[in-house]
């Protein structure tokens, strides 16, 4: 018995039957595609989110406000501390004009919130709408495409004025041009001065471009209300002074809010800090990608082994002729394992192609980024998917009684 | 798959009868590998030291299930079927003739009893080696046919060789040969759903005499076939058995059964009836005493089968 020769009796079976073949092999061909594919999307999106948290800007650092993990002990705490559990424009100013804080550069609070935006008859949901002072733009690595920013005049005015990211522009003019034109956001007349470059990257969810900068205080006058800032963006000295800043910002704060570092009610994180923990999120998420398609890999594995059970059934007398004619039991067994290794792999190495091609085009907004071992462990998995699943059924033909066999119907 | 030599088997051609060194030298091959002396021995205590029998058989049992459910299907038979012999197995369903043709084919292990074939203890094979045997020493013939389907005639006649191990030039040259012996030279690429039912069992017998097997095994060879179709097949088994093959052949007919040189009867795992209608050595009786319109051509396709054997 040679190899040649039983490999060409599998590849006959095979054609017996290609509408059934073909199935099969989609079942692993879907399994290894979406093995790779959802892990280049996991690492697309990985690298997207790590793409735009640096493009928040340089050295940025962040304060948020923060719920008070201790709120009981806060409550009762005796005396006449006065408790402030709000970021306000003071905290700010505090930060801008302490001579505490020499790592710090540059400080803006923000506002921000979520509001449609009405432009003769075109409707969008801006995701941030930030309320601040002129000098955010460069905090936030944001420049003017067109038009001019607001001014700390506007600011001090109240006016009503704004600066729209490109994707606003896009939703709310398309090909008009923004300047000048007023914009209803949340039901007050807005005049757009200027549109900010687009800074692309990100997901419909997660887009940077859908947002809107206007004045602090004409925000807070129209849409948030003067309670709690949503956070104070800061501009560390130098790229290296951002830990620096972040211990000064902290210590000044402490201070001001009168609290201890176990007591503090906020945060300040820099884009370090930001980075590691969108990377754990982003490996979480792949991992959770990787494991639904390895699901379907599996089940593209058992449809090979009930395939090939079906195969057995169907062609027992031709294993009793076999067997009668003189065919060892590893001619058999190789005969139909060779049947289902081929089936997966064949299944595993077009999935790899479009798993291959899949990832070129760009899905949500993420770039599927390759990762080259991710398209060696599927195809390898799938050709020990074709071993371990196709072994029960040749195992089950190989064992055929030649008598029983031949006089299966 | 070096337990038989293939080179053994070479200088004899599909057709050709089996040499007087063939079983010997299978015997001996069979020792070197190891299968136990216990074969050998068995060989040497034979009556007939000469030549082993085809068929050996000894107080043959088989028993199905055990209990009272038990069934005999056959109850210590002994048979003695020389080289040459033509052998008509009858008997009604349920004689036990089918288990006995099992057992003969190696595709079923009695219950208890000795069965040598070709000289070889059948009880002391392990399975591969029982894949062997029936690979080289027996040749079956059906009654369904049991080609392969959408497997060419050629394929279908090649197939004991590829188990057999043989290369793919000698392959085809003793398929072609099986082929022509049997009248398809000119249906090597057909497949059997393309081909008559007669025509698919004369591809059946190509395949079952295309390893020169010691033993031609034909179960009811005629049972799906016309009178034409019969008589068709029945002249090839006749003609292969007047070059020396040794053919077992269970039929229900009388007149399938008068082409043999001996017709047993089976009633309930017994023989009860063993008749000699010619002589073991020389030809079968249709050919000795031709009483049908085929006999020139029979003669003629015997000479052919002669020819090709060479």
């Amino acid at each position: 018995m040679r190899v040649r020769e039983v490999f060409r009796f599998a590849l006959r079976g095979l054609r017996a039957n290609k509408l059934r073949s073909g199935l099969t092999t989609l079942g692993i061909l879907i399994g290894v595609g979406a093995v790779i594919l959802l892990i280049a999307v996991g690492q697309g999106s990985g690298a997207a989110v790590q793409a735009r948290i640096s493009s928040l800007g340089s050295n940025l650092l962040m304060v948020t406000r923060q719920a008070n993990g201790f709120g009981r002990a806060a409550a009762s705490r005796t005396g006449t501390q006065s408790r402030t559990t709000n970021l306000t424009v003071a905290d700010a100013q505090l930060l801008a004009t302490s001579d505490q804080d020499p790592d710090v550069s540059v400080v803006a609070p923000v506002a921000t919130t979520s509001q449609t935006a009405t432009y003769s008859g075109a409707t969008t949901t801006i995701n941030q709408v930030v309320g601040t002072y002129p000098a955010y733009l460069p905090i936030s690595n944001d420049s003017i495409a067109t038009g001019t920013s607001f001014t700390a005049d506007d600011v001090n005015a109240d006016r009503k004025v704004i600066v729209i990211g490109q994707t606003v522009v896009t939703n709310l003019f398309g090909t008009i041009d923004p300047l000048g034109k007023t914009v209803q956001l949340g039901g007050v007349p807005y005049t757009v001065v200027g549109t900010l470059a687009a800074k692309g990257g990100g997901s419909t969810f997660n887009d940077p471009d859908n947002v809107a900068v206007a004045p602090l205080t004409s925000v807070q006058d129209s849409l948030t209300g003067f309670g709690s800032l949503s956070e104070i963006a800061v501009q560390a000295a130098g790229a290296n002074q951002a830990d620096a800043a972040q211990a000064e910002i902290t210590s000044l704060l402490l201070q001001a809010h009168h609290d201890t570092s176990t007591t503090a009610d906020f945060s300040v994180t820099n884009e370090a800090t930001l980075l590691s923990t969108a990377q754990s999120t982003t490996q979480t998420f792949t991992v959770l990608l990787a494991a639904v398609a390895a699901i379907s890999l599996l089940v593209g594995g058992i449809g090979v082994t009930n395939i090939m059970l079906v195969t057995v059934t169907e062609r027992t007398r031709e294993i009793g002729i076999r067997k009668a004619l003189g065919a060892p039991r590893g001619a058999i067994l190789g005969q139909f394992l060779i049947e289902a290794v081929l089936l997966s792999v064949v299944g595993g190495a077009l999935g790899v192609v479009a798993g291959v091609v899949g990832s070129r085009f760009t899905v949500d907004g993420i770039k599927p980024v390759l990762v080259p071992s991710s398209i060696l462990l599927a195809f390898g998995v799938s050709a020990v998917i074709g071993l371990v699943f196709g072994s029960l059924p040749a195992n089950r033909a190989a064992k055929l009684h030649p008598i029983e066999a031949l006089r299966h119907e | 798959m070096s337990l038989f030599s293939v080179d053994g088997h070479d200088p004899r051609g599909a057709g050709a009868a089996d040499g007087p060194g063939g079983p010997d030298g299978a015997g001996s091959a069979f020792d070197s590998d190891g299968v136990g002396s216990a074969a050998t021995d068995t060989v040497v205590m034979q009556p007939t030291p000469v030549r082993p029998s085809a068929v050996w058989i000894k107080s043959l049992r088989k028993v199905y299930g055990d209990g009272d459910a038990a069934v005999h299907a056959l109850r210590g038979l002994d048979l003695d079927v020389p080289h040459g012999d033509y052998v008509a197995v009858m008997g009604a369903s349920g004689s036990g003739k089918s288990t006995l043709m099992n057992i003969v084919g190696c595709l079923d292990v009695p219950s208890s009893g000795d069965y040598l074939l070709d000289g070889i203890a059948i009880a002391d094979l392990d399975e591969r080696q029982l894949s062997l045997v029936r690979n080289r020493k027996i040749g079956f013939v059906f009654q369904s046919f049991n080609l392969l389907a959408r497997t060419t005639a050629f394929e279908n006649v090649e197939l004991p060789l590829v188990y057999g191990g043989v290369h793919k030039a000698e392959r085809r040259r003793r398929a072609l040969a099986a082929l022509n012996l049997v009248g398809l030279g000119d249906r090597i690429g057909h497949h059997p759903n393309q081909l008559s039912g007669g025509q698919q069992q004369r591809v059946a017998v190509a395949r079952a005499l295309v390893t020169a097997p010691s033993l031609v095994l034909a179960d009811e060879p005629t049972g799906n076939l016309d009178t034409h179709s019969s008589s068709e097949v029945m002249s090839l088994f006749d003609q292969l058995n007047a070059t020396g093959r040794t053919i077992v052949l269970i039929t229900h007919e009388e007149d399938i059964a008068a082409h043999a040189k001996r017709a047993i009867r089976l009633v309930d795992g017994l023989i009860v009836e063993d008749v000699r209608l010619a002589p073991a050595e020389g030809l079968p009786p249709r050919m000795a005493s031709p009483d049908t319109g085929a006999r020139h051509a029979a003669a003629a396709q015997g000479r052919a089968i002669r020819g090709a054997g060479a």
